[in-house]
């Protein structure tokens, strides 16, 4: 009787937690979506996402998520390789980790200063003899920045599948003669997936939803579906349409958990 | 790719000593902005309100996820506990601005008035998940025969838990407690949503200071925020790598 009454006791907080800080926010969500401006039920919101302009806004946030994560993949994987050659390749792996501990937006507020009129990346054009050109408020800068702040996530799943490869399969496919690219393409990237997919969902998930990055960054020139959720329940006070807008965003999230995750978890289990 | 991790970092702080007011052409050193910055008595205490925020949602976010985990391993059918964990990751996965939303929407519904308690309840809220995956895989290790040792030798479930258990997993409760207190430094998004008129954290005073333009003051704020940030690092480093092998911590926001 004590036992089971103490035991109940302290799992109150975290239940409490669950219903009120996981369950409940969801459900609330769900329910708002289907609530007009004046607070009656009506699937107005969901008729309104699917009209060109939110169908379009979608589409250009999920192209700006993919390029974002393609980009980052690109720079992180040899990265990833590299560091797994060195010597003290732990102490490198903190460096590279220490930055991503930076408050987020003195990062991005760096980036205003560099890609300004006169700042660093402009100066480093005319020397170059490319000469100044507008880089703020471009989807360029958006994307540069967006890589910049999602690199060291990137990094750090694909430097641990790396680092758990096994070093004898690369002499055997060397022994059997194949070449580093073979070797690379049929050996050591089939064998290091999961991380660049645990990589590529740190990166896909958040990049769909950056909205702070948007604003100071990229100006009006990108839009996110972020960046709509932020405009429609701070600014234009619709959370109907905020809320379909984060039903939606809960929808792809969950597909590309599933797309990026189904095989690591069979593994797992 | 260190030099250009690192670089706009330096930048800031290279520029938190120029005279001129810009982000561009070094005038002269100075320490004006440093001064300017520690008259500002506004931003001072929006500083100390992230520091309160963060150490408060950081300690009470380690008590209920430490509960949490042992209630999780508590839990023997197997999919009982993966759907409970799946609950758990919920709010680690969830983008930023879909947690801020729906929080928003219950405090509104709840009848909280936007501001301290609203900011801390929802640091709280999404720092307990990362506490308890900190915790958990230090509890599942724990032999079950360590336990059962310690109730043979007469100690009652209280003096179980300090003597035994807790000590145990003390590495996991330090990395989660590191863990939540720079998820809410760190936190930009949610806050933006859950903040009232009369109270503001650092990143959201910084956002819209950066919106206006560029400011030196934020450039000196950001050197001491990067000094502050490095001590706190080196001392989790240190922790982990005292006790060894702590949860490998899979940093990611």
């Amino acid at each position: 009787m004590e036992n089971k009454s103490t035991r109940s006791l302290y799992m109150v907080p975290y239940i409490i937690w669950i219903a009120f800080f996981v369950i409940a926010p969801i459900l609330l969500v769900l329910y708002y979506s289907f609530q007009d401006l004046n607070g009656d039920f009506s699937l107005t919101n969901y008729q309104n996402f699917f009209t060109p302009i939110y169908l379009e806004m979608t589409l250009s946030s999920f192209w700006y998520a993919f390029l974002i994560t393609l980009v980052t993949l690109l720079f992180a994987y040899p990265t990833a390789y590299l560091l797994t050659k060195l010597k003290h390749k732990q102490l490198w792996l903190l460096l590279i980790i220490v930055p991503s501990w930076i408050n987020l937006l003195l990062k991005a507020y760096a980036f205003l200063g560099i890609f300004g009129t006169y700042g660093m990346a402009n100066k480093l054009l005319e020397a170059v003899g490319i000469g100044s050109r507008q880089l703020l408020f471009t989807d360029f800068s958006f994307v540069f920045v967006a890589v910049y702040i999602f690199i060291p996530f990137m990094i750090l799943p694909i430097f641990n599948s790396l680092d758990k490869l096994n070093p004898t399969y690369l002499d055997a496919a060397n022994d059997l003669g194949a070449s580093r690219w073979t070797t690379f393409r049929r050996i050591v990237f089939p064998l290091t997936i999961d991380g660049v997919k645990a990589g590529c969902q740190i990166t896909f998930i958040p990049a769909l939803s950056l909205f702070m990055l948007t604003r100071l960054i990229a100006g009006s020139q990108v839009i996110t579906l972020g960046t709509a959720i932020e405009q429609q329940f701070l600014v234009t006070q619709d959370w109907g349409m905020g809320s379909t807008i984060a039903v939606f965003l809960i929808i792809f999230m969950f597909i590309v958990m599933f797309a990026t995750g189904t095989k690591r978890r069979r593994a797992r289990g | 790719m260190f030099a250009l991790l690192y670089l706009p970092i330096f930048y800031l702080i290279f520029y938190s000593f120029n005279s001129g007011g810009t982000m561009y052409g070094f005038e002269s050193f100075t320490l004006d902005w440093y001064r300017e910055l520690f008259q500002n008595t506004r931003l001072l205490i929006i500083v100390l309100n992230t520091v309160v925020i963060a150490l408060l949602s950081a300690l009470i976010s380690t008590i209920i996820g430490v509960l949490g985990a042992m209630m999780i391993n508590k839990v023997r059918s197997h999919r009982a506990k993966d759907s409970l964990l799946s609950l758990n990751n919920i709010l680690i996965v969830s983008p930023d601005v879909i947690i801020g939303a729906s929080f928003l929407i219950l405090f509104t519904i709840a009848g909280l008035k936007l501001g301290f308690y609203s900011v801390l309840l929802s640091h709280i809220a999404f720092s307990i998940p990362i506490v308890v995956l900190m915790v958990l895989p230090k509890i599942s290790e724990m032999s079950p025969s360590l336990l059962d040792a310690a109730r043979d030798l007469g100690a009652s479930r209280w003096e179980v838990m300090t003597k035994v258990v807790i000590p145990y997993i003390t590495p996991g409760i330090f990395a989660g407690f590191f863990m939540a207190l720079t998820y809410s430094l760190d936190d930009f998004a949610v806050t933006f949503f859950v903040t009232g008129n009369g109270f503001t954290t650092l990143s959201v005073e910084i956002y819209s200071l950066a919106r206006r333009g560029i400011s030196l003051d934020i450039n000196a704020l950001s050197t001491i925020i990067f000094l502050i940030t490095m001590v706190i690092v080196v001392i989790y480093y240190l922790i982990t790598n005292r006790t060894k092998k702590a949860p490998d911590v899979e940093v990611y926001k």
